[in-house]
C-alpha cells in the first residue's frame, strides 16, 4: 500500500546542484520511483553520459539539464524548456548549495554575497519560476535542502549556517502563499551527510564532530534522498511549510 | 480562435466581466478586484494560453488591458 502510494510515475522533477553528491543520489531515487528527472548541473556535458545509462535501467528517466542557478534567464529557460516538453512541472528539489567552514571573524563579505547568490536568491528564483507551471498538476512539491546548522546554529559556519536560515524562512513562507494553488514547499535540514564531500572536510580536522551525532553514525544521502520521494509522492499531499530534519541526534 | 479572442477571454473570465468593458480604461486603479493576487492569476493564465514566459518586470508592470499588449508584443504575440 505504501509502496503503491510512493510511486512518482508521471511525475516530472527538476533537482538542482545533482551532478554528484546528496543531489545525485535523489536523482538515481527520484527515476528508480519511476519519475521523469531533470537533472541540473552547472558544468556542460559532465552528465551525460551517466543520465543514459542510469535512464537505459530505471522505470523513469534522467534527462540533463545544464544551467547556473545564478543565473536568472537561465533558469528561466530551463523552466521554460520542462513546460514545453513535459507541459509543466511537479517537483521542485532546491539542491545546489556552496558550503564554507569559518568563523565569523574570517567570512569574506564577497564570498558571502556569492553564497547568498547560490543558496538563497536562486532558489527564490526558481520557486518563482517553477510555482508558475506547478498549479495545474496533481500534488506539486518543492523540496528545499536546508542543513541542521540553520536549525541550531553552530560555531564556524555563520555564513553558511545564515543562508541555510534564510532558505528555511522562505519554504515557510512560500508554503503561505501556494497553498491556494495547491503547491506544497518543505525543507530537509539534514545533519552530517556521509557525501565525499564531508568525508574528505571529517579528513581535514572534522573527524572528531561525528562523536557528536547521539545516534552514532552519519547520516546516509539514501536517507535524505527517500525523505525526498516521500515529500514528493501523493501520499505527503497535506504536508506543507515543514522543516524536517534528519541528523541522527546531533549535538551542535 | 485569434490572440485577441484568446486575450480577452482571459479577463472577462478573471475579473468576470463583458469584453466591451475591456479598453484603455481598464486598468489596476480602476478595477476593483485588480490587486497583486488576480495579477498573478492573470499572468499565470497568460502565460499558459500562449505558452511563454514573462520576466519579473514584465509581470510587474502588467497592470492594464492595453500594457499588457505591448508585453506581450515584445514576446512576438500580436494581439
Amino acid at each position: 500500500m505504501i509502496m503503491e502510494s510512493l510511486s512518482l510515475e508521471g511525475k516530472v522533477a527538476l533537482v538542482t546542484g545533482a551532478a554528484k553528491g546528496i543531489g545525485k543520489v535523489i536523482v538515481e531515487k527520484l527515476v528508480t520511483q519511476g519519475s521523469t528527472v531533470y537533472v541540473n548541473s552547472k558544468s556542460s556535458r559532465n552528465i551525460d553520459e551517466w543520465c543514459r545509462e542510469f535512464s537505459e535501467k530505471s522505470k523513469g528517466s534522467a534527462l540533463p539539464l545544464y544551467f547556473d542557478v545564478t543565473d536568472e534567464k537561465g533558469c528561466k529557460s530551463a523552466i521554460l524548456s520542462i513546460r514545453k516538453e513535459q507541459g509543466g512541472l511537479d517537483i521542485l528539489i532546491n539542491n545546489a548549495g556552496i558550503v564554507s567552514y569559518e568563523m565569523l571573524g574570517m567570512v569574506k563579505l564577497s564570498d558571502f554575497r556569492q553564497m547568498l547568490e547560490v543558496n538563497v536568491v536562486g532558489p527564490l528564483n526558481l520557486i518563482q519560476l517553477a510555482s508558475r507551471v506547478m498549479g495545474r498538476r496533481a500534488t506539486p512539491s518543492i523540496i528545499n535542502i536546508s542543513s541542521a546548522v540553520a536549525v541550531q546554529g553552530v560555531e564556524g559556519q555563520v555564513a553558511y549556517s545564515s543562508s541555510k536560515g534564510a532558505l528555511i524562512s522562505m519554504t515557510r513562507s512560500a508554503a503561505k502563499e501556494l497553498a491556494p494553488k495547491g503547491i506544497r514547499v518543505n525543507a530537509i535540514a539534514p545533519g552530517m551527510v556521509a557525501t565525499d564531500r564531508l568525508q574528505d572536510a571529517s579528513q581535514k580536522g572534522f573527524s572528531e564532530k561525528v562523536n557528536d551525532i547521539r545516534m552514532g553514525e552519519m547520516v546516509h544521502p539514501e536517507e535524505v534522498a527517500d525523505l525526498c520521494v516521500y515529500l514528493s509522492s501523493n501520499i505527503s499531499k497535506s504536508v506543507t511549510g515543514q522543516v524536517i530534519s534528519i541528523d541522527g541526534a546531533l549535538k551542535l | 480562435m485569434s490572440n485577441l479572442d484568446k486575450y480577452n477571454q482571459i479577463f472577462t473570465e478573471i475579473f468576470e466581466v463583458e469584453s466591451n468593458v475591456l479598453n484603455s480604461e481598464f486598468h489596476i486603479d480602476s478595477v476593483d478586484q485588480w490587486d497583486s493576487v488576480t495579477q498573478l492569476t492573470l499572468v499565470n493564465e497568460i502565460e499558459d494560453q500562449f505558452e511563454l514566459m514573462l520576466d519579473t518586470d514584465d509581470i510587474l508592470n502588467f497592470k492594464s488591458y492595453d500594457e499588457g499588449k505591448k508585453i506581450l508584443d515584445k514576446y512576438d504575440v500580436k494581439i
